[in-house]
């Protein structure tokens, strides 16, 4: 958790998985994986032509969505929010026949797509090339000559607004071209299986639905005694949009947002300073990784940090005053130092959100503004019973705040609906962080992995293999990288797979599937990977690992809910 | 994947770490003292690789005071190639840790030391404080001691003998006081540099510190300390009796006149080189380095200019260039030796420099880092039997303004180059126009037995060619 003050999101999503438990990872984690995910569950749907042909086949097979609900319904589903996890559970709730209208009060696309992920991997592009360019010795050592590198930094927003509207577009018109019923304004549940929306001034609609999903989302998690003005102290909303880039600024929170940030601001020229509340940077990594990131990513750039510290008070800048921040020990409470900087992003986290949304009609109390929710999702009231027919997906129930999660818990939800029964299993699912180089993890660390083993009994290996040992990673002159696997010597079973490295966050999904899918190291070592390519970073992980051959079971098959 | 740990006894103690080992509350007796002497030794930076010629200390796995036994790691070294735990050869406690984590040490130098039993902690911490304040407490006054604080907070020095003439830096208690706000590459350079943030003048915003401040800091302070040392103290009137040191250079000026030598001069025109020096200074390259860069490159063309004379009967080809460069210090002249300057990158040989010359001047080089016979401060010329040596000297007087001397080759090395200040010149151009460029002279010594005249023109020659077009030497 990279928090500087404790937030909502950090207790509430502490469930399982590697992943699970860094509250501010959520977005910007899942841009791309947010477009190989639907191309995964929907075959081949993903461009306009093939939608619009899959369309009418599936007119043909189930009278598409304009089809009255079964039992009176108005709807067979409603989703409350149109981000990427109401996308991908209207996209499959049509493949599965149903009936789906989704409401949206403000664009489609959500955090992800608007002010997050997406436009943050345009910025992060930009920021990878700079920082290559201007990597004189990398470039040398390429027999590269490049003179002075520059940006105008009105183009490189735009390329973050230009990609935000065109994939916002995209997902717009796929969900136009499925017949999915966009509806426009605040989701508001009025009773069983019964919501109202509308915009403000204009009279509410109300409608009926057989189930209903809420994927609300969330927001930038503001702590206390921060003043938020949008030009000098900001959060990611505004980051974003790039208004400027100042020569000195704090960034509040240690996780993925602020590292990516870093990343994006110390390539385009500003110095940063970390506050951090917890006593090491990026405390959410597998801490070997976590070390190598602070030496790859932290130490050789102009970066500085405070640990251990909360940013009690943060005051914007006026009247040719710096922006003041004041630290106080995260434990002691003591005064500590007070910073003096250009500009300071608030990256402490997101918070739910899911007020308005009438919850109190149907007996249900949000938990730190989170929906409670059991193993599939079901909302869970205020006596502790699964309120039957609403569901709660993504950030609004805080399991595991990542675009591409709330998408799956959405598709295990209509899986649930449309009668088979489906627990996602949540340590299957991937987290990357866009720096340069990526960092990106599947299933449990390393002390969470032996934690696991010490309870239940069994025993835990470890293999390492460096990007220096990787043919295409020195052909690029990238050797900087680890790669770690943790497993069961005596199953095979893959308990966590941890990149550091050129490309990391596209090299984690081998390893993700194969813990979705239970494959196991003995069998997956067999598999072929070209060569030269980064993909023999994982291959070599796989060929270390020694799996004690007698009595190996097939039990890691087994689903587990996280 | 364990390192070896090289642990050898300690060697006698300097003057200055006896005195403060006599004024320390521990031990009781000279006996005593004597005994713990033997049983503190010191953990070195271990050679991880064959091409290793300095080591990161990534992390220290023991705490200062831990028990460690034969075979406990004690500290995560970074190579060139990769990360290693490095264990102990030798059971005791972890009594003081020399170089921190995130700092770097030459290969052989001490980072820490070893004490046998728990109740010789003290002594060694006592020692460790003479190795970190070495600077500060050595009496004569030194031309580095306004500015360039060791970067690792040392335990709190004893009252420094003498009052330096030079502004001293602020004490301790003064920086409490004051809040100094710098960004953060600042504070990273000033670290690297070594220059204490309190004395420098911001010019950023609000008066904050930037880089190009701490930059500036550097430069500045080179600049004055020739016009601070200008002044010696010297008892007029009296005879002063030869330093070991200066004895030692006396007897080996002598002996250099059995050395059939001969010179030869070029002029070479340093615009580009003084060019890229702007550009990479933030970088902390040095002139020196550069030149030092810049010679071995040419070297590594002309083995012969490399070469020595040892018998009088042939040639001694060295299989590594190193590079000797003279360096001023009170009293003396001693030559801190550029290992392998050819192969190591810009960067760290200009970091390699800097710690060297800290380390000279605070008296605390290796036997292997300086050329010398034996454990003896001597002109660092004569170097037979010591592992690591220079096999080709450097001399610059050009920060003082002299454009040409001469300069006496160092017994037992082939050759030694004196480097003159880089002036504007009004030169006439190959197509008839009149220019001004920045040039230097250079004026090579060398043994006539085994480098002969051609040899010495060629060699120049392509050195000239490398600092007129210097774009390899950041390679």
């Amino acid at each position: 958790m990279s928090l500087s003050a404790p937030s909502a999101a950090a207790a509430a999503a502490v469930a399982s998985g590697a992943a699970s438990s860094r509250p501010n990872a959520i977005r910007p984690a899942a841009g791309l994986r947010f477009c190989g995910l639907r191309r995964e569950a929907l075959g081949l749907r993903s461009s306009p032509q093939a939608v619009a042909a899959r369309r009418s086949v599936a007119a043909a097979a189930t009278a598409g969505n304009g089809a009255a609900g079964s039992g009176g319904f108005d709807y067979d589903l409603v989703i409350i929010g149109a981000g990427v996890g109401g996308h991908g559970a209207a996209l499959h709730a049509v493949e599965k026949g149903l009936k789906t209208a989704i409401i949206e009060g403000d664009v489609v696309g959500g955090t992800c797509v608007n002010r997050g992920c997406v436009p943050s991997k345009a910025l992060l592009a930009v920021s990878g090339r700079m920082r290559e360019l201007q990597d004189e010795h990398h470039m040398k050592s390429l027999g590269l000559q490049v003179s002075l590198p520059g940006y105008d930094r009105q183009a490189v927003a735009d390329h973050a607004n230009n990609l935000a509207s065109k994939i916002r577009s995209n997902l717009t018109n796929s969900m136009k071209a499925l017949g999915v019923d966009i509806l426009t304004g605040i989701g508001t549940i009025v009773g069983k299986q019964k919501v109202r929306y509308g915009k403000v001034g204009f009279p509410d609609n109300e409608i009926t639905a057989r189930n209903i999903i809420i994927a609300t989302g969330s927001i930038p998690f503001v702590p206390k005694g921060i003043e938020i003005d949008g030009k000098t102290v900001f959060t990611s909303d505004h980051a974003l949009k790039l208004e400027s880039v100042p020569d000195w600024i704090a960034i509040v929170g240690s996780g993925y947002i602020g590292l990516e940030f870093s990343d994006v601001y110390t390539a385009l020229g500003s110095e940063v300073t970390f506050v951090e509340a917890l006593d090491q940077l990026m405390p959410g990594f597998d801490p070997e990784i976590g070390k190598l990131a602070q030496r790859i990513l932290i130490n050789p750039r102009k970066i500085d940090y405070h640990t251990g510290v909360f940013a009690s008070k943060i005051t914007p800048a006026k009247d040719g005053k710096p922006v003041l921040i004041e630290l106080i020990d995260a434990k002691t409470k003591e005064h500590k130092e007070t910073l003096e900087v250009d500009a300071a992003l608030i990256a402490t986290g997101r918070a739910p959100f899911t007020k308005g949304l009438g919850l109190e009609n149907i007996n249900v109390v949000t938990q730190r503004g989170f929906v409670p929710v059991d193993d599939r999702m079901q909302v869970m009231d205020a006596d502790g019973n699964v309120v039957p027919n609403l569901y709660c997906i993504g950030d609004a129930n805080g399991k595991l705040m990542l675009a591409h999660a709330a998408s799956a818990q959405g598709i295990s939800v209509v899986e649930q609906i449309s009668g088979r029964d489906n627990i996602l299993n949540h340590l299957s699912i991937p987290a990357a962080c866009f720096t340069h180089p990526e960092i990106s993890m599947v299933g449990l660390t390393e002390p969470q992995a032996r934690e696991k083993a010490d309870k239940e009994g069994f025993e835990v290996s470890v293999v390492k293999t460096s990007f220096k040992a990787n043919t295409k990673a020195l052909a690029e002159n990238e050797g900087d990288g680890l790669a770690k696997m943790i497993y069961r010597p005596d199953t095979g079973e893959i308990l966590g797979v941890h990149i550091l490295g050129l490309h990391a966050a596209d090299l984690i999904h081998e390893a993700s599937n194969a813990i979705a899918l239970g494959t196991r190291v003995q069998d997956i070592k067999f598999a072929v990977h070209a060569h030269p390519t980064l993909s023999e970073v994982l291959d070599e992980l796989f060929k270390a690992a020694k799996v004690k051959a007698a009595g190996v079971s097939h039990s890691v098959n087994e689903p587990v809910a996280a | 994947m364990a390192g070896l740990l090289h642990l050898h006894s300690t060697l006698l103690p300097s003057a200055s770490a006896l005195r403060r080992r006599a004024g320390a509350p521990a031990p009781s007796s000279s006996r005593r003292c004597f005994r713990v002497e033997a049983k503190i030794r010191e953990i070195f930076m271990p050679a991880l690789s064959s091409t290793m010629t300095e080591g990161k200390i990534v992390s220290w796995t023991a705490a200062e005071g831990d028990r460690l036994s034969k075979g406990d790691p004690v500290v995560v070294v970074e190579s060139d190639k990769a990360d290693m735990d490095v264990e102990t050869f030798h059971d005791g406690f972890l009594a003081a840790v020399l170089v921190p984590a995130g700092e770097s040490a030459p290969v052989g130098s001490a980072i820490a030391l070893l004490a046998e039993s728990e109740e010789e902690i003290p002594a060694a911490q006592s020692k460790a404080a003479s190795f970190s304040s070495g600077a500060s407490s050595s009496p004569p006054a030194q031309e580095t001691a306004a500015p360039e604080a060791s970067a690792p907070p040392p335990p709190p020095p004893p009252p420094a003998p003498v009052a330096i003439s030079a502004p001293a830096p602020p004490s301790p208690a003064t920086q409490g006081g004051v809040r100094v706000v710098a960004s953060p590459y600042a504070k990273k350079l000033a670290k690297d540099l070594g220059v204490d943030l309190f004395s420098v003048t911001g010019s950023g915003p609000g008066g904050r510190i930037v880089a190009k401040d701490v930059e500036a800091a550097l430069a500045a302070p080179k600049k004055a300390a020739p016009v601070t040392a200008a002044r010696p103290d010297v008892p007029l009137g009296s005879t002063v009796p030869f330093t070991t040191m200066q004895g030692a250079v006396s007897k080996n000026m002598v002996e250099s006149l059995a050395v059939p030598t001969f010179r030869v001069g070029y002029t070479i025109t340093t615009d580009a080189l003084d060019q890229l020096y702007k550009k990479i200074k933030s970088k902390g390259v040095t002139m020196t380095a550069l030149l030092a860069k810049a010679t071995a490159m040419a070297l590594v063309q002309h083995p012969v200019v490399n070469s020595s004379c040892r018998d009088g009967k042939s040639f001694t080809y060295s299989s590594s260039i190193n590079i000797a460069v003279a360096v001023a210090i009170d009293g003396g002249l001693i030559t801190p030796v550029l290992q392998d300057a050819d192969k190591v990158d810009i960067y760290s040989l200009s970091r390699k420099w800097k710690e060297l010359v800290d380390k000279a001047r605070a008296k605390q080089l290796q036997p292997h880092e300086y050329n010398s016979e034996g454990r003896k401060w001597c002109f660092g010329y004569s170097v037979v039997n010591l592992k690591m040596k220079g096999t080709f000297t450097l001399s610059n007087l050009g920060m003082f303004g002299v454009d040409r001397f001469d300069a006496i080759l160092p017994p037992g090395t082939g050759a030694i180059m004196a480097v003159g200040a880089s002036e504007p010149t009004v030169v006439g151009t190959k197509d008839g126009r009149i220019g001004i460029k920045n040039q230097m002279q250079v004026n090579v010594t060398a043994d006539h037995r085994v480098i002969y005249g051609a040899d010495l023109a060629a060699f120049l020659q392509t050195l000239s060619k490398i600092i007129e077009d210097p774009k390899d030497l950041t390679f």
